[in-house]
């Protein structure tokens, strides 16, 4: 079993394991957005950098995609890697503003100014939408396309994908969107956004599976209040304009 | 005939000798042959007549193609068209010389190669052959001590002997990293699983960079040999040259390569009868910048999307389907057959410290040679520029070179003697990368170098880090915000901790570098960012929104030609009087500043 040494705490761990799973085993935390333990490790929201090895020689690396190795040095909260964890997140609230958990972080990391123009992106492409979707909803109907700064999520050449099973998993594992409910939409949009509604609109709607907590458009009507107006018919095409895919549930959240 | 010939006009020139000698009834042997790096005089033509030397035409069209064919019966070698002369051509290989002519032979007036600066300081090793033998002939090249190398590695040494004159060769890969090429090997020797993959990176992404290219096209066979006797002495059994689709010469004279080889049984089953197999096999890339990173191209061989993927595991653990796999550059494939034939020790008696034997370089920009240029490691960049390049153009200033492709750094003037090595190109802020040099002289912008290439890479990051993917958007954004005038002084420090963090924790070699550009212009050219921040202000008259044209009303002699290529309507003024341009509309094209005969358009 290697042994490795993680801000100097010296450690055995099951091979295979990663240093994520160590330091977090060992109560030490490392911020995350991209990382779920029932998903592969992707390595793609950099925050879990940590830098391995001795100085000057010491690198960077992902901790959730570093594999746990004999003789292993390992600082989780080194100047290096706290300067580079709060530029990271000075980043992430500049795209992704209006998101709560990035918001908390930003915050723990005393992140007390932002210096660049807010995007008010809903997506941080942290993929875990996408494995979620392939490895435990077994679906794998969506994923990256493109690429640099025109990549995005989304199902192969935009429409609705046929495997999707509108399982909303994609929603519920989405780190950054907090989903507003848009009204109602038709079945096919992805995220199910018509019929979730906060348990007042449950009884309306019988297989609704909600995952918006809380529901901000019902919370604004107020309880029993039926305030979002429906329509008794469910539209009979599905609209697959690019115009409706676009909007900010569209692209698998 | 390479890419670059061809795109000046050299199947034409080529059909016009062809035409020429056949219609004249010579016994002339009319030839294709690969590039000898010559690029700013392409097409070239060269005649070698019995008896005297190879006298080498630059900037040939079909006019004067067969005008030079008609005269040659009469031994007329029309020497003020000649650029250069070659009275053999030595081949490393077998410490031999390919002769022309006797060495004394001469022709009046044409100079020879070895005078020329820019062949003096060259050492032609992995380009070899480049511009000296027809790439299509699989005899040539044997006629050049090809194959000999592969023979003597099959029949002779042992795969650890191999490995051994490699690692005393200290050869390192050639695509930029520096790595140990011998080290890789051992390692991939040492591993047990099965089959083993070697794998040629030919996936050449760099504006103005095209060593590898050229190095397919114009010498296939020594790539193919270097791959053979990789595969010898490391156990692989399969190999994969991977280029990129827009290369398509390059691909053809591969094809054929490998079809001759195999024709000839140096490919396939039982190579040399020595019981050794191995096959080749091409796979095309889509051009994808970030596929020459080693984890994305595996990906991308594999029919995944090109993204990196974190390395350890390296791919000589766990590479191509999970097996043990070793990837090189053109290049370092291509020095091989050297260092099985003349041993390691004698590839290591050039160099410095930390880097032995010669590099590949594409000197391009404004110097008066752009060309291929090999020359030994230990070189100052002041001498590939002012003596192999023949210095910047008259009347312009030199200002910077960026070694290293888009991820490289700028170098200024006071850092020229810096001799070339991995080591010390890294500590100026640049990389070796695969061995783009671009010059600048003053009428280049750094804030406009910087983005412009901050452009080309926030387009190919494949965009799966946070932090590359969105980091490099942002400081391309901050970039063209101060070449449009709208920068704050703040905004260099910002720069500067962007670029540190996209450097820090970036995954792959892409990220790792990409802020190269933008953090050694601001370390070298602080100034000239703060002229464009501070006082609005475009030093080299560049950056669009902070130049205006002006017609000097002295010198205009109201041709109106200027009227006629705007296309904004922003020149008034009537003909044979002074014109003048309507700042309000310009879009600041410049096409009134090149059309100007009497050159009164200024730029402030």
């Amino acid at each position: 079993m290697p042994k490795l040494t993680i801000n100097g705490i010296v450690a055995e761990v099951e091979r295979g394991t990663t240093v994520l799973e160590a330091a977090r085993f060992l109560g030490i935390p490392i911020p995350t957005l991209c990382h779920d333990d029932g998903l592969t490790p992707y390595g793609a929201c950099r925050l879990c950098v940590v830098e391995v090895g001795k100085p000057p020689r010491s690198k960077l690396q992902s901790a959730c995609t570093l594999v746990a190795d004999e003789g292993l040095v390992v600082q989780a909260h080194s100047a290096r890697v706290e300067r580079a964890r709060q530029l990271l997140l000075e980043l992430y609230v500049a795209t992704c503003p209006q998101s709560k958990t990035i918001q908390d972080l930003a915050s723990r990391y005393g992140l007390r100014r932002e210096r660049l123009e807010p995007k008010f992106e809903d997506c941080i492409q942290c993929g875990k939408c996408v494995r979620m979707c392939a490895e435990q909803m077994m679906a794998g109907a969506i994923g990256f396309a493109f690429r640099g700064s025109r990549r995005k999520v989304m199902s192969p050449f935009r429409p609705q994908s046929d495997v999707c099973r509108q399982c909303g998993a994609c929603l519920y594992i989405c780190p950054v969107v907090e989903l507003r409910c848009h009204g109602a939409h038709p079945e096919t949009a992805l995220c199910s956004g018509c019929i979730n509604f906060a348990p007042a609109c449950l009884g309306y709607h019988d297989h609704a599976m909600c995952f918006l907590d809380p529901c901000v458009a019902c919370e604004l009507a107020g309880p029993l209040h039926p305030a979002p107006v429906f329509r008794t018919e469910r539209p009979k095409a599905p609209d697959l304009s690019a115009a409706r895919l676009d909007s900010s549930h569209g692209e698998g959240k | 005939m390479g890419t670059c010939g061809l795109a000046t006009g050299a199947d034409e020139v080529y059909e016009a000798i062809h035409d020429e000698v056949n219609r004249l009834k010579l016994s002339y042997l009319v030839t294709g042959t690969g590039c000898i790096g010559w690029c700013c005089e392409e097409p070239l033509v060269d005649v070698c007549l019995p008896g005297k030397p190879r006298v080498t035409y630059g900037r040939m069209d079909a006019r004067k193609a067969r005008e030079l064919v008609q005269g040659l019966p009469d031994g007329d070698l029309k020497p003020k068209w000649a650029i250069g002369m070659l009275t053999g051509y030595d081949n490393p290989l077998t410490d031999s010389r390919t002769r022309y002519a006797k060495q004394t032979a001469r022709v009046d007036g044409v100079r020879r190669y070895e005078d020329l600066p820019l062949f003096r300081y060259q050492v032609r090793w992995a380009s070899r052959n480049c511009g000296v033998i027809d790439p299509t002939s699989l005899d040539e090249y044997i006629a050049r001590g090809g194959y000999l190398a592969l023979h003597r590695a099959l029949q002779v040494m042992h795969p650890t002997e191999i490995i051994a004159e490699v690692n005393h060769s200290q050869l390192r890969g050639r695509g930029g990293a520096g790595f140990a090429t011998g080290k890789k090997w051992e390692m991939l020797r040492r591993q047990e699983a099965k089959p083993k993959y070697l794998i040629c990176n030919a996936d050449e992404g760099d504006p103005g960079a095209y060593m590898n290219r050229t190095l397919l096209e114009s010498d296939p066979h020594s790539v193919l040999e270097g791959m053979i006797i990789g595969a010898y002495a490391t156990g692989a059994t399969e190999g994969i040259i991977y280029v990129r689709e827009e290369y398509p010469l390059a691909v053809k004279r591969m094809q054929e390569a490998i079809a001759q080889a195999e024709a000839a049984g140096l490919l396939g089953d039982n190579i040399f009868n020595s019981g050794f197999s191995y096959r080749l096999r091409i796979v095309k890339g889509a051009g994808a910048f970030v596929c020459g990173e080693e984890t994305a191209l595996i990906a991308s061989v594999e029919g995944r999307v090109g993204e990196p993927r974190q390395r350890p595991p390296f791919p000589v653990e766990r590479g191509l389907w999970g097996k043990p796999t070793c990837i090189n550059n053109v290049e370092t494939w291509a020095d091989i057959p050297l260092i099985v034939m003349r041993g390691g020790d004698w590839y290591a008696q050039i160099g410095t410290a930390t880097s032995k034997g010669t590099k590949t370089f594409c000197l391009v920009g404004a110097v008066k040679n752009t060309a291929l240029v090999e020359v030994p490691f230990g070189i100052t960049l002041r001498r590939v520029v002012e003596e192999v390049g023949g210095g910047v153009p008259e009347g312009r200033r030199f200002k910077a070179i960026q070694t290293g492709g888009p991820s490289g750094g700028c170098i200024p003037e006071s850092l020229l003697d810096l001799k070339v090595d991995y080591e010390s190109l890294t500590e100026a802020g640049a990389i070796m990368g695969s061995g783009g040099m671009i010059v600048m002289d003053d009428s280049t912008c750094m804030v406009d170098i910087a983005k412009y290439f901050l452009t080309f890479l926030a387009d190919e990051s494949c965009g799966k880090c946070f932090s590359c993917r969105e980091g490099l958007q942002r400081m391309q954004q901050i970039v063209t915000h101060i070449s449009d005038g709208h920068g704050r002084e703040e905004d260099l420090a910002l720069l500067e901790e962007l670029g540190w963090m996209v450097r820090e924790t970036s995954l792959c070699g892409l990220g790792q570098t990409a802020p190269n550009p933008v953090l050694s212009t601001l370390r070298y050219f602080r100034d000239e960012y703060l002229a464009h921040v501070r006082e609005k202000r475009c030093p080299a008259k560049v950056c669009r929104q902070l130049i205006a044209y002006r017609i000097d009303p002295t010198v205009c002699d109201g041709c109106g030609a200027c009227v006629r290529v705007c296309t904004s309507e922003a020149i008034l003024g009537e003909k044979k009087q002074v014109h003048t341009i309507d700042n309000a509309r310009c879009s600041k094209c410049g096409a009134c500043l090149e059309v100007c005969q009497p050159k009164a358009v200024l730029v402030e």
